[in-house]
């Protein structure tokens, strides 16, 4: 049972959980969105500093959740950074087929950055235990309402 | 359970094992594993919707194999018979509610529908200038039909807050009632705090100034007896599956005075005297509110649901539901860092808690590893948490199953997590 249990609980999600990275609001972000789990009543605001090439030149976030969600949006800030907008996208499709589907259902979402996934590899516990897969996706999707200026993003 | 929960001292010995052996899922274990034995289920979540027991069960299985046909349309048999049976529910509601008047229970889809057929049935005479009283712990279902009458026809909503315990603070209540005010909606008993509220207070204060009041007592009813005509409520709603019965059946109850002025709130079959291309004219309540084919089994469900409650008894239910809090309060409070979120006299059988540190969503993964079915989130009540200044809790909800030792797992579990997650 624990061993399950293990399996969503890294250590480094329970770390990133209690001790999350860009836990801040950057002064010079030009898009957010907010993100909500109706569900649970979590709620996370991601900031996004993109240049005019379209590449994430900064991310952080504000508000807190579960381990689960908290260590995936501060996972989330630190690899999208540096990406262009399609590559946080591509990131994005292919973590949360990660988190939904077995390997071999994985569709091809373009070039995704290895060593980012290699990290976030440690969230893929969530499969096992689908009522969590919003927590893990929840910044992420604020993420991408950010970039595309939407302002708002719900994981229902 | 009219204002509080009184625990009699001569209710009779009330045998959770015996009651136990009645609901086939409680046997049932759960996380089995290959070559791992599962863990015994500890059903502490029917504050969300109840488990059944065989009588619940066999009652709507049997109806179908013996008895099913449409109901009010049928010369035959069959139809005659299932209509007896469903009319025999409404009586027997009535009774349970100890209501006047069987011809002021309605039977909705759910304890939602029937507060918003009263937003929108007797809502139609309320305009700009009037105003709803509402309390802070209402369930979303006793919120948002409000908002959209809100929306719709410009009423105002006033709130009465609750202090740090979970009380209900009725002086503000007693000030916010006036002429302005036209009806006044709130929980019998919160499924957050688990606070009741005295309904019967609540309903003598507004009754002074000529406001009628709804109570939603889909929490009430489970746990000990409710009495209408004593409270004195105008309308008072509930739902069968919290009650040990089926989903997909609640129950209104309106005063018939009350009911016989509200137009229809929707239109159809079943509803009417007669309809022709120039107008149409409806039958009294309770049919004028009840459109299209019923939920006949379900009621059928309900029925024996209320039969089954009645036989082991209200009081004896609400006895042993008033000692199971007590343990697991007992318990729960000893835990370093764990805090009770609704500590009001005389609450009924529903603890929700926070734990520094560890999110409800988290605490509810982890218990349920140990088999402890809890609910976390908020309940659908997100402007209870916001006054809290929480997110979310994590709640156990007894039902008249539950145990001691039940209690104890949840307490161990508690403590796993807070173990798991180093705090």
């Amino acid at each position: 049972m624990m061993d399950e249990l293990r399996e969503l609980y890294q250590e480094v999600i329970l770390d990133h959980g209690k001790n999350p990275r860009n836990l801040r609001h950057p002064p010079d972000a030009n898009r957010e969105a907010r993100g909500e789990n109706p569900m649970c009543g979590d709620k996370f605001t991601v900031y996004v500093t993109l240049n005019g090439d379209g590449v994430i030149e900064d991310c952080a976030f504000e508000g807190r959740g579960c381990a689960i969600s908290t260590a995936s949006a501060s996972m989330m800030t630190e690899v999208v950074k540096g990406k262009t907008e399609q590559e946080a996208h591509a990131l994005f499709e292919t973590f949360h087929d990660l988190c939904t589907k077995d390997e071999h259902e994985h569709c091809d979402h373009g070039p995704v950055d290895e060593e980012a996934m290699e990290k976030l590899m440690v969230l893929s516990g969530v499969r096992q235990f689908p009522v969590r897969v919003k927590c893990a996706t929840l910044a992420w999707h604020a993420m991408q309402a950010a970039i595309d200026g939407q302002g708002k993003a719900s994981s229902e | 359970m009219m204002d509080q929960i009184t625990p009699t001292l001569d209710a009779p010995a009330y045998d959770v094992e015996r009651v136990r052996a009645d609901f086939p899922i409680l046997s049932r274990t759960v996380h089995d594993r290959k070559g791992k034995p599962g863990k015994p289920l500890v059903y502490l979540d029917s504050g969300a919707s109840a488990q059944k027991p065989h009588a619940v069960i066999d009652a709507m299985t049997t109806f179908m194999e013996q008895d099913y046909a449409n109901i009010h349309r049928g010369v035959h048999l069959l139809s005659q018979r299932a209509t007896d049976a469903f009319e025999n529910v409404r009586t027997k509601v009535a009774r349970f509610l100890n209501a006047p008047s069987r011809d002021g229970i309605v039977f909705t889809r759910n304890a939602t529908e029937a507060i918003n057929l009263v937003a929108a049935s007797y809502g139609q005479r309320l305009g700009p200038g009037d105003a709803i009283v509402l309390s802070v712990m209402e369930h979303h279902a006793n919120i948002v039909p409000w908002q959209l009458l809100q929306m719709q026809r410009g009423v105002e909503i006033k709130v009465v807050p609750v202090d740090a315990d979970g009380v209900l603070d009725l002086d503000a209540y007693r000030r916010l009632l006036g002429p302005t005010v036209k009806l006044v909606a709130m929980t019998h008993c919160s499924n957050v705090l688990g606070t009741v509220n005295p309904v019967k207070e609540i309903a003598r204060l507004a009754h002074e100034h000529g406001i009628p009041v709804l109570f939603d007592g889909s929490q009430a009813v489970v746990h000990g007896p409710v009495d209408v005509a004593d409270i004195d409520a105008d309308f008072y709603v509930f739902t069968a599956h919290k009650l040990y019965g089926p989903t997909g059946l609640g129950v209104l109850w309106g005063k018939p005075e009350i009911l016989k002025t509200m137009p229809p709130y929707q239109g159809g079959g079943d509803m009417i005297q007669s309809v022709s291309f120039k107008g149409t004219t409806f039958k009294e309540a309770p049919a004028r509110f009840e459109p299209g084919t019923p939920p006949i089994v379900e009621a059928i469900g309900l029925g024996a649901a209320i039969d089954y409650v009645e036989k082991l008894g209200r009081a004896a239910i609400a006895a042993h539901e008033h000692d199971l809090l007590s343990y697991a309060t007992q318990k729960l409070a000893a835990i370093d860092g764990l805090r009770i979120i609704g500590t009001a006299p005389g609450k009924a059988g529903i603890i929700s808690f926070v734990i520094d540190g560890i999110h409800p969503h988290d605490i509810g993964t982890v218990v349920d590893q140990y088999g402890v079915a809890l609910r976390v989130g908020q309940h659908c009540a997100e402007p209870l948490m916001e006054h809290f200044g929480v997110g979310s809790t994590a709640r156990a909800s007894f039902g008249l199953y539950n145990t001691r030792a039940e209690v104890d797992v949840l307490a161990e579990s508690v403590l796993a997590v807070k173990e798991f997650f180093g705090s």
